[in-house]
Order: structure tokens, then sequence, then C-alpha cells
């Protein structure tokens, strides 16, 4: 499955082992993890829930590493995110891209990264010593997914 | 019709889902919003606002986005994942 929401903790090892399985095709493997900070716009952070719209968030990555695909020269790729309570040094997310050749496997990784971002159904609320907050969008993250508009598409 | 409010906005609206028949002259994602922005006080405030994102069906709509009795539509905030 190329996709999984769950509240479960992950192991990279065994996703990118799983990733690679039976693929000698493969010379290049390209993976990112957000993790749960403990400081956020200046307050610290003592735990986070992190809330999604099922069915719509896997579908919504699905079609972001479908356009990935597309776009680059990508074998497979993978995407897994928590949801439900974290706490700082928890992982969050995590991503990999297997590719022929890195050029495309790391370029795939941040476009797939930048886009989830920006449009998968998933929202942050965070715990403050001033009490509990929704975290608000980031026009830097707008910005990152915008930039795949302009550049050319690469199939290193 | 199926309605879903997540995050910020569910809590703003007090309510995660519910179900509703669409009135006449109610075919369109922006006709939807403004029938139920005439529910009045924290529904006209929160739906409003020029920041809800919308969805028909878990898929990204538009104001044009037509609606029918047989469709989910989702109501949040920008997303914060990742």
């Amino acid at each position: 499955m190329r996709v999984r929401v769950q509240t479960a903790d992950f192991d990279i090892s065994a996703e990118i082992a799983a990733l690679r399985a039976g693929k000698p095709g493969i010379g290049a493997v390209a993976s990112f993890i957000g993790v749960c900070r403990d400081i956020n716009d200046g307050d610290s952070v003592a735990a986070m829930t992190l809330e999604h719209y099922p069915g719509m968030t896997e579908r919504s990555i699905e079609a972001i590493i479908d356009q990935a695909i597309a776009r680059w020269q990508v074998t497979d790729a993978r995407v897994v995110h928590r949801v439900g309570d974290l706490r700082p040094l928890d992982q969050i997310v995590f991503v990999a891209v297997a590719a022929e050749h890195r050029g495309a496997a790391f370029a795939a990784c941040e476009f797939i990264m930048d886009y989830l971002k920006t449009q998968a159904p998933f929202w942050k609320r965070e715990q403050t010593p001033t009490g509990a907050r929704w975290v608000d969008a980031r026009t830097t993250d707008e910005a990152a997914a915008a930039r795949w508009a302009s550049d050319a598409p690469t199939g290193r | 019709m199926k309605l879903l409010y997540f995050a910020r906005l569910r809590e703003r609206l007090g309510l995660g889902e519910e179900s509703v028949e669409l009135p006449p002259g109610v075919a369109s994602v922006a006709q939807l919003r403004a029938w139920l922005a005439s529910r009045g006080g924290e529904w006209a405030d929160a739906l409003q606002d020029r920041s809800v994102r919308i969805a028909v069906n878990q898929d990204m709509a538009t104001a044009d986005t037509p609606v029918t009795d047989a469709d989910e539509v989702a109501f949040f905030p920008p997303v914060t994942g990742g």
C-alpha cells in the first residue's frame, strides 16, 4: 500500500525495505521524516493532536504520488502519516521515493512533501502553556509548493 | 446531503457532521455556503471566512461546483499536516 494514515508509529527501515523489495532496477531511494518539535511560533509545545478527513486524505496523497510519477522517472513511492496525539520527538510523516537515479528521487520526494503540506487534509492542534490552539497554515508552505509549478520537469 | 466540518471550523460550529435536504435554488457550492451562512450567528461568521476550503465528494471544489442531495460536502480550514 502506497499511502497509510495511522495512529501507530512507523519503522523507516521496514518501510524502505518494503518499497525496494523485488525491484532490482532501483538505484536510489530518497526519504524524508517530519518530526514533532517542542517549539512553534515562539511558544513551547507539550503535545499535538493531528486530525484528518478519512478517505479524502488518502486519496489526495495518492493523487500527489501519481503526479510525481508522471513528472519524474520514479519507480515507486510511499507515504505514512500519523494522526492522533503526538509529543515532541515523535515521528509524524514519512515520504520515500525510489528511482533509477538520485535526481528524480530527490526531486519527487521534496515535491510530494511540499504538496502534502498544502493539499492533504490534515490539521494540527497544539498544546502550549497558554492553552490549546489550532496551527495556522504558513505562507512559506504555499510558496514551497508553488515553485514546482514553474520549475521545468526533470527526467534524470 | 451529508455535510462534514473539520478542525477549527468544527469547534466553532459545535458540529462535526449533519444531514440536510437542499431547498430549491441551492445547486452549487456558493449557494450551499450562502444557505448555511443564513443560519446566522457563528454560521454566518465561520462560513463567510474566505479561507474556508470546500470539498465535494472528497475532491476540492470551487464556488461553481454543482451539488445535489446525493453528495458529501466538507468544510475545513487551510490544511496544516506534514
